[in-house]
C-alpha cells in the first residue's frame, strides 16, 4: 500500500496537539471506478480545513460535514456514497463508482 | 483514534516499521498489528492478527469480516524506494518528483561537487562508490534504480549490483548507441542478454522530453508504468 506523501497522520497529530478538533476519514471499500483506492485518507479540523482526499473532490464536502459532527463528540461512522447521475443534487460520485468512508475523531 | 495509538503509528512509519492498523467499523476500536511483535490496543484475536499480517505481506489494505463485525485493515508498509546514481541536473528534478510520488529517495554520487547537499535539500545523498552504496541499501522488489551519470566508471558498478538484485525497475540514461556499448560491457562481464534486458535504456518513456525536468517526468512515468500497469498495458506501450 502506497503511503500518501502528504503526511496525513502527522498532520492530524500536529493539529490535535495545537488544540484543534480533528477527524480522520478513510476509504474502506470501493466498487467500480472510484477515484481513490482503499486506504486513502483525509484529515480535517473543526474549521473545515483539510488535507488529503477520499475521492476526486466529489464527496469531500459531505465527508467534512459529517466529520464536524464526529468531532463534536459523535460516534465514529461509516458513510456510503454511490452513483449520482440520476439525481444530480445528491452528493455522490460523478464517475459512477461507490465508496464507503470511515470517519473517526482524533482523541 | 486514540492519541497514543496515533503517535505510535506515526513513530512506526518514521522508523519504516511495517504495521497494520485494524479498525472495527462499528464503534472504532483499534489495534496496531506487527509482523513479528506483539499487538497494541484492542485485542481482536489470533484470526484477525493472522489476517492483518497477511495483508501486510500482500501490501493490500481492505475490510474483513470477523465474528459478524466488519474490520478495516490499513496496511502501513515502508515506502517504495528510488535509488538514483548520479547527482546530475535531471536528478534534482527526479528526486523531488519521486518524493512527491511517495518514494523514499537516495541519491548516490562519489563526485562530491555533484552530491553536495545544497543541491539536494531534504534528500538522502551518499558519496560512497555506487556498488558499495547500493549493496548497503540492499535493493529489493520495492526498489527502483536509475543511473544517470552516463559515465561507465560510475554507472556500470551500480548496474552490476542492480542486475543481481530484485529491483522492480532498472533504468539507465544514454542514447541508443551509448546503451548498446553499455550492454556489451556488461555482457563482457558475464551478464546474459536475458539479464541485461531488464535495463530500460534509453531511460524513460518516449515523450519527446528535452529539459532535465521533462526527462525526469519521462522517468517517473516509466517507473509508475512498470509498477502499476497491467501486463497488457505494458505490452501495448512497449
Amino acid at each position: 500500500m502506497a503511503n500518501d506523501v502528504e503526511d496525513i497522520l502527522g498532520t492530524a497529530a500536529a493539529w490535535r496537539a495545537g488544540g484543534r478538533q480533528v477527524a480522520l476519514a478513510t476509504v474502506v471499500t470501493t466498487w467500480g471506478s472510484s477515484p481513490r483506492p482503499v486506504g486513502s485518507q483525509l484529515v480535517v479540523d473543526d474549521k473545515g480545513i483539510f488535507l488529503g482526499s477520499v475521492s476526486g473532490g466529489c464527496i469531500e464536502g459531505a465527508v467534512i460535514q459529517e466529520a464536524k459532527e464526529v468531532m463534536r463528540g459523535g460516534a465514529p461512522r461509516t458513510l456510503e456514497f454511490g452513483v449520482s447521475n440520476e439525481q444530480a443534487w445528491e452528493v455522490g460520485l460523478a464517475c459512477g463508482g461507490k465508496v464507503r468512508v470511515f470517519v473517526e475523531r482524533v482523541e | 483514534m486514540k492519541r497514543e495509538l496515533l503517535d505510535r503509528l506515526i513513530a512506526d512509519r518514521a522508523a519504516k516499521r511495517p504495521v497494520a492498523l485494524v479498525t472495527a467499523l462499528d464503534g472504532g476500536a483499534q489495534a496496531l498489528i506487527y509482523p513479528h511483535a506483539a499487538s497494541l490496543g484492542e485485542a481482536f484475536g489470533a484470526a484477525v492478527e493472522t489476517a492483518a499480517r497477511q495483508a501486510l505481506a500482500d501490501d493490500q489494505s481492505g475490510p474483513i469480516e470477523s465474528d459478524g463485525r466488519t474490520l478495516f485493515i490499513q496496511v502501513h508498509n515502508p515506502p517504495q524506494r528510488l535509488v538514483v546514481v548520479g547527482a546530475v541536473h535531471i536528478t534534482q528534478a527526479l528526486a523531488e518528483m519521486a518524493a512527491i510520488a511517495g518514494y523514499g529517495v537516495t541519491v548516490i554520487d562519489p563526485r562530491r561537487a555533484f552530491a553536495h547537499s545544497a543541491r539536494f535539500p531534504n534528500i538522502t545523498v551518499s558519496t560512497a562508490w555506487p556498488d558499495d552504496a547500493l549493496r548497503e541499501i540492499k535493493p529489493d522488489s520495492h526498489t527502483a534504480i536509475v543511473t544517470l551519470t552516463h559515465d561507465p566508471k560510475i554507472d556500470d558498478p551500480a548496474l552490476e549490483v542492480a542486475l543481481k538484485s530484485e529491483a522492480f525497475y532498472i533504468g539507465s540514461l544514454g542514447s541508443t548507441r551509448t546503451h548498446a556499448k553499455r550492454l556489451q560491457r556488461l555482457h563482457d562481464k558475464g551478464f546474459t542478454e536475458r539479464e541485461t534486458a531488464r535495463i530500460r535504456g534509453p531511460v524513460g518513456l518516449d515523450i519527446g522530453a528535452l529539459s532535465p525536468a521533462e526527462i525526469a517526468i519521462s522517468i517517473i512515468a516509466q517507473i509508475t508504468q512498470v509498477r502499476r500497469a497491467t501486463p497488457a498495458a505494458k505490452e501495448q506501450a512497449a
